[in-house]
């Protein structure tokens, strides 16, 4: 699990942006490659299909630089969304320090939220994750379209939040809420830092994120 | 000059704020003026300059005692100025301060102004650079702000590095003032130091006011302090806002990412205790200086804080030991410099062992001269015990009789034994023993030479890995300090591993003023045996040999009415039959026992018989001060008479 290595002195933290398909995920990390000075941009990996849908996964890597002393690098993926890719999912899913949730604010993609959300602890439950214990966040995107065709955020969270976690409103494509949501999610993981007890092994603490 | 012994690196609190001009302090003190010459440090008032500036002396002397530094503001500079001007002794006063190894010149922004001062220091500084000497300078503000400097001044104090220490963050903040609640031995109740660095104070100065107001509010008993009355207690409003989120949204300057980057930097340095971020600082530090630091990491994986001053304290002085030992291995063996037992702090007694073992195949400590034999060295009941109990000793080294003293009046052998017993130790394993055979007044002179030339651990070493120790005329170490110093550390560390350890003196320990009691009490934990003037059998025998050795044909009378005439030493043996046998060759006659008693009893004595090396007379006849002739006051006038 995470993530602090204090014999290097890094901290590694991987995040998965999940979701239904087009809800916005490559979209959030876009956004967030576009704020990121360019002294500090990596390079960002998208695999996309010829309709801009993401085939494998995208891949932000952050390096933040030295957070008190800790070269802290973040690692952001998204997910395929579509159903098909759920080896895919999966695989991504695995070695995850915190997981964003996207939906869809949409009144018809309603459903497809609630499959993923299913899927999500499916899946984590396939890795032997403890999903309670999992950081997670939520995102309402595309709270930016017109009332009529999109859900509040607090029927969402009547559909989706049956944890009570952090959620968000956000308009990705704007940014708005963009941040918040990593910043929210970013806390939850870090605060984990001392809850999780003794530090990591490095053999273990990044076995899945490289 | 005493440098104030509170400022220490040991005691300096590293944060991202001035990380790295302690290290540059660091590595100035570790080789003054090898990295960073001139080191400018500047920062506000209160941040530390002057302690940094102490802990490089203090460091630099601890690693090489003979480092002339000196510490001085640039007031008190300007003070011995006008004194030496007005003294007329200006010149002394540039030599003093061109010999140093290394100038600390604390507040150089007092200099603004002071055109003589500066002219000054530029010839100063000019000469103390020309000799690599190492300067490091403190002021706050960076050299080009000091108002109305000398750009060349300002050139050479930029020409080196120039860093700054910035206000303490939080960690560090809470990090000083646990060390200095350590320091003071003051106990709050837990949350209480961490509400106090929460507190954002600009300087340590204040910091440590608001920790004795605490400390005094507490001790007078006024009321006990806890975390929420704090601020209350040191007059401060309360903030509940944390302060550093704030600080830090407000420097990211409104860009999403950097105030992303500072809200998670509060994060993190809240979930990661200060005592941790200490130990990480130490760790990478001495990592990248190429060093094992298995004992940090073992500390660091501990659920719970250690003493971690404690620790890095152990480790780092661990760390110093093996540079100074990798420094030694250098000149010798550059190939076992590079090996991993001088990076590996949890190795120091390997290093330290192989490092005298270089030394000691280098450069061996005097062993006992080949010209004394034991096989030729006579017995007699005046010193077959201390004879006896040196056989013992070439049987078993360092089993019976360890260590063993020999004390007894010059000349009666002692040197002779000594050396003897050596040349059958060396002889025994085939040369494999290694001898050290000294006397103390040469162990005091190499002392001298190797604190002279800073190689005391090298000198040091050679000793400590010989097998066998002998060392003569030890009562000539009494009264010293450092020898005996020394002495006793070589003693006990040959001691403890068994090695044999003989010495010989001129009197009982007891009766040697100056001895040390702790070596005086080793001394005698040994046998001490004492060696008298040569008795009859020996005479006998000596003289025997004597003329034997000298070609001169004798019969047994001639021996017997030498032996019974007493001795103080053996010197006199050989010096008697030398002179008999010289005037029995001039007169042409065979040397007998009747020529003998002519010779010596007939005549006044001659000088290699009255002077027996103390002054004495030895003979009972020449104790008549009217019969020696270099003892009558006005020689020349009675000489004179008798002539006549």
């Amino acid at each position: 699990m995470p993530l602090v290595n204090y014999a290097t002195r890094e901290i590694t933290c991987k995040i998965v942006y999940y979701g239904p398909g087009r809800s916005g995920k490559t979209t959030n990390l876009h956004y967030i490659y576009g704020q990121v000075p360019n002294d500090r941009k990596g390079t960002m990996v998208s695999l996309a299909t010829q309709t801009d849908r993401t085939l494998f996964f995208d891949f932000l890597p952050l390096d933040l630089g030295s957070i008190s002393g800790f070269n802290t690098r973040f690692q952001l993926y998204t997910v395929p969304g579509q159903v098909y890719y759920q080896s895919t999912r999966k695989l991504v899913l695995q070695g995850a320090d915190g997981v964003v949730f996207v939906a869809d604010s949409q009144a018809r993609q309603l459903d497809e939220n609630i499959e993923s959300m299913q899927d999500l602890h499916a899946n984590l439950a396939e890795h032997g994750m403890d999903v309670r214990a999992m950081p997670l966040v939520l995102q309402y995107n595309k709270q930016d379209l017109p009332r009529d065709l999109i859900h509040n955020t607090a029927t969402l969270d009547d559909a989706l939040n049956f944890r009570g976690v952090p959620a968000f409103a956000a308009g990705a494509l704007h940014g708005t809420g963009v941040f918040e949501t990593l910043r929210g999610i970013s806390e939850l993981v870090l605060r984990r830092l001392s809850t999780s007890g003794s530090p990591a092994t490095p053999s273990t603490a990044h076995a899945g994120s490289r | 000059m005493e440098l104030d012994a509170r400022y220490r690196f040991e005691n300096y609190v590293v944060g991202s704020a001035n990380r790295l001009a302690v290290s540059a302090a660091r590595a100035v003190a570790q080789a003054p003026g090898a990295a960073f010459n001139p080191l400018f440090i500047y920062s506000g008032s209160g941040l530390g300059k002057t302690h940094l500036l102490l802990a490089i002396g203090h460091l630099g002397r601890q690693l090489q005692p003979d480092l002339k530094v000196a510490y001085a503001t640039v007031e008190e500079l300007v003070d011995e100025l006008n004194a030496s001007v007005s003294s007329g002794a200006v010149e002394a006063l540039r030599e003093r301060y061109q010999n140093l190894n290394v100038l600390l010149l604390d507040d150089v922004q007092f200099l603004a102004g002071r055109r003589e001062t500066q002219a000054e220091m530029l010839r100063l500084f000019n000469g103390l650079q020309r000799g690599g000497r190492q300067i490091v300078l403190t002021s706050d503000r960076p050299p080009a702000e000091i108002a109305d400097l000398d750009e060349r001044l300002i050139t050479r104090f930029s020409g080196g590095l120039v860093v700054d220490v910035g206000a303490p963050d939080y960690e560090t903040r809470a990090a000083i003032v646990r060390v200095k609640c350590d320091e003071r031995g003051a106990k709050f109740e837990a949350g209480v130091l961490d509400e106090l660095a929460r507190i954002p104070f600009g300087n340590v100065r204040e910091l440590q006011g608001a920790l004795n107001r605490l400390i005094a509010s507490q001790t007078l008993g006024e009321r006990a302090v806890t975390p929420d009355n704090v601020r209350e207690v040191l007059g401060e409003r309360p903030e509940p806002a944390a302060a550093m989120a704030t600080a830090g949204r407000g420097a990211a300057g409104g860009s999403e990412f950097s105030s992303f980057l500072s809200d998670l930097s509060a994060v993190v340095a809240q979930q990661i205790e200060p005592w941790r971020i200490r130990l990480l600082e130490v760790m990478s530090r001495w990592r990248e200086a190429g060093f094992m630091t298995a004992a940090i990491e073992r500390a660091l994986e501990s659920a719970d804080e250690p003493d971690v001053e404690a620790t890095i304290r152990q480790y780092e002085s661990a760390v110093s030991r093996l540079q100074s030992l990798a420094r030694d291995a250098e000149g010798l063996d550059p190939a076992l410099a590079a090996s991993d037992v001088f990076r590996d702090p949890e190795r120091v007694g390997e290093a330290e062992l192989a490092v005298a073992r270089l030394l000691g195949a280098a450069e061996p400590p005097p062993g006992p001269s080949p010209d004394y034999v034991r096989s030729d060295f006579e017995v007699g009941p005046s010193n077959q015990l201390a004879v006896h109990a040196a056989d013992t000793v070439i049987e078993e080294p360092g089993k019976k009789y360890n260590p063993l003293v020999i004390y007894g009046p010059s000349g009666v052998g002692k040197t002779h034994l000594l050396n003897a017993l050596g040349n059958e130790l060396i002889g025994l394993r085939g040369g494999a023993t290694t001898v050290a055979c000294v006397s103390a007044r040469q162990f005091t002179e190499e002392l001298i030479a190797a604190l002279r030339d800073g190689t005391i651990e090298r000198w040091r070493a050679r000793y400590r890995v010989v097998d066998v120790l002998l060392m003569d005329d030890v009562h000539e170490c009494a009264g010293t300090e450092r020898t005996q110093e020394e002495l006793f550390h070589i003693f006990n560390a040959l001691y403890a591993s068994g090695r044999q350890i003989v010495l010989c003196m001129r009197s009982a320990p007891k009766q040697i003023e100056g001895l040390e009691d702790r070596l005086r009490s080793r001394f005698e934990g040994g046998l001490v045996v004492e060696m008298q003037p040569p008795d009859h059998v020996l005479r006998e025998r000596l003289y025997a040999r004597s003329l034997t050795a000298s070609d001169v044909r004798h019969d047994r009378s001639l021996v017997d009415y030498l032996a019974a005439r007493a001795v103080a030493n053996v010197a006199e043996i050989t010096a008697t039959v030398q002179r008999l046998a010289q005037a029995a060759e001039v007169v042409g006659v065979p040397l007998t026992a009747s020529f003998a008693r002519k010779e010596l009893e007939g005549r006044l004595a001659a000088p290699a018989l009255a002077h027996n090396g103390n002054g004495h007379p030895a003979d009972p006849l020449f104790l008549d001060e009217e019969k020696v002739i270099w003892d009558w006051p006005d020689v020349s006038g009675r000489a004179i008479e008798e002539f006549r």
